[in-house]
């Protein structure tokens, strides 16, 4: 049954260049809890990584937008769809995507739209890039998850929620640095978390948040696209999942038969945090940097509300040498400038200034 | 008054592919490269008006720290700003960013990053435009 279930497109699909974005200042966790635990208690990350005063989801955007564009050598007036997937989308009403779009030179033949799943808007993307490519709508399409997160002082939240994301530019299989073998999407009504409107922080259910969430959508979605793809966990060479703290991803993995080393490269959490929307995507790009040519990926991001979309995927020749047109993810990561929870509170505007 | 909200949302418009992109003009006459674009090439005075892309790469010519920021700035301030000399040949004034721990010096080498400007207050339009930084590490 899973095969009739999976998405595979007419045309094949893929990746045709990728890009990371990761702002420079570090948060780390010890910070968090010396302001709020009075130092104690385990700390889910080393540091995140935190947007500056002039960041925010587009200018992110358009930076990883660039290094995607500048590894697919593609003329920008080629892409027919800029999709932006966050929950930190600077307006509530006016999009993300046609500031990006502007930006890159994609603008005016094009598609733009602004994707909003919590941590999978940017999968979701993914998705509809392959759609609109895979039909032979369109060559190429830009899919981003990017976020600046938002945490409440003092919650659990605020030691993990980064800044962060990556940009994928989908295109024909011919043209790829990695195809996609196969993806599925897994969708339930899971009430883990939220954020209502006008709201400035998000609301999450403590530990309801791993079970029925987290762990079940990640592993259903997996087993049900590597039943279908007749692959196991010993296919592939490398494997991403969502990554809201070191322990979960470290966990569904073991869970789903791959081992550390599968893992470690795209693993950012413990030194950017969690970047919601961009968290499996960065990680992927961290991947892809150190990929060779027939490796198989799996990557599996997780949404709150909730969902999963999986996807299978096998590096190309062309991932060497255009890998080298856009700086590596872990250039970014190793891009650190520490701040104290005081220019945190400032950089996050939690400071009260009228 | 807040220089921002002084200024009209039709030239945020207008000036939308300078301000985040760098597109300039090369002269069709002298092929000089001019930023910001002008009906008039500044090198030979003939008519300008094809757009040109700009690599976004240059070097400080010269640079100061603001500390008194013109209001619509304070919340960034104290801020470095620049001189950059363009590799295309054009002098921009702009603000540097990422500087982090590093020391600005005449001379150091920087790339183009579009960043937010400014706010036009809590419910105006985000004003996005082009700043410079130290050239990032590649790989």
């Amino acid at each position: 049954m899973a095969e009739t279930k999976i998405l595979k497109p007419i045309r094949e699909a893929g990746f045709a260049g990728y890009g990371a974005y990761i702002p420079q200042y570090r948060l780390p966790a010890k910070e968090v809890a010396r302001v709020w635990t009075d130092g104690k208690g385990s700390l889910p990350i080393n540091e995140k990584a935190v947007a500056g005063l002039d960041e925010d989801v587009i200018t992110m955007s358009i930076e990883a937008a660039r290094n995607a564009l500048a590894r697919a050598a593609l003329d920008p007036t080629e892409i027919r769809a800029v999709w932006v997937g966050s929950e930190s989308h600077p307006y509530a009403v006016k999009p993300t995507s046609t500031v990006v779009a502007e930006a890159i030179g994609a603008t005016p033949h094009t598609q733009a739209a602004d994707w909003e799943f919590a941590c999978k808007a940017g999968t979701e993307a993914i998705q509809a890039a392959i759609g609109f490519v895979g039909s032979g709508m369109a060559n190429y399409a830009l899919a981003i998850g990017m976020d600046t997160a938002q945490g409440r002082p003092g919650d659990a939240l605020e030691y993990t929620a980064g800044a962060g994301g990556a940009a994928f530019i989908i295109g024909p299989a011919e043209d790829a640095v990695c195809v996609i073998e196969g993806s599925y999407s897994y969708a339930t009504d899971t009430p883990d978390f939220w954020r209502r409107a006008n709201e400035t922080y998000p609301e999450h259910g403590e530990r309801f948040t791993g079970e029925p969430a987290y762990f079940s959508h990640i592993q259903t979605a997996a087993e049900f696209l590597m039943e279908a793809t007749e692959t196991t966990a010993s296919d592939y060479r490398f494997a991403v999942f969502h990554q809201p703290n070191t322990k979960f991803p470290v966990r569904i993995a073991k869970s789903l038969g791959f081992e550390q080393e599968q893992i470690e490269a795209g693993l950012l959490v413990p030194d950017i945090g969690n970047t919601y929307a961009g968290s499996a995507m960065v990680g992927l790009t961290s991947i892809l940097d150190v990929a060779e040519p027939g490796d198989r990926i799996l990557m599996v991001s997780y949404g709150s509300g909730a969902g999963s979309d999986a996807f299978s995927l096998r590096a190309t020749d062309l991932l060497p040498e255009r890998r080298e047109a856009a700086p590596g993810t872990l250039s970014y990561v190793k891009r650190r400038t520490e701040i104290d929870y005081a220019t945190y509170a400032r950089f996050r505007g939690k400071l009260v200034l009228k | 008054m807040n220089r921002l909200a002084s200024m009209e949302t039709s030239q945020h418009w207008r000036l939308r592919q300078q301000r985040y992109a760098l597109v300039g003009e090369v002269c069709p006459h002298c092929t000089t490269k001019i930023f910001p674009p002008r009906d008039i090439c500044p090198d030979c005075g003939e008519d300008a008006r094809d757009l040109y892309q700009f690599s976004g790469r240059g070097e400080v010519y010269s640079h100061t720290t603001v500390y008194q920021a013109p209001s619509g700035h304070s919340s960034n301030a104290p801020y470095p700003v620049a001189i950059v000399r363009l590799e295309e040949g054009p002098l921009v004034t702009a603000q540097l960013t990422d500087i982090g721990d590093q020391p600005v010096e005449i001379g150091t080498q920087v790339e183009m990053v579009t960043r937010k400007l400014g706010a036009d207050g809590e419910r105006g339009m985000l004003v996005y435009g082009y700043k410079f930084r130290p050239i990032l590490a590649e790989r």
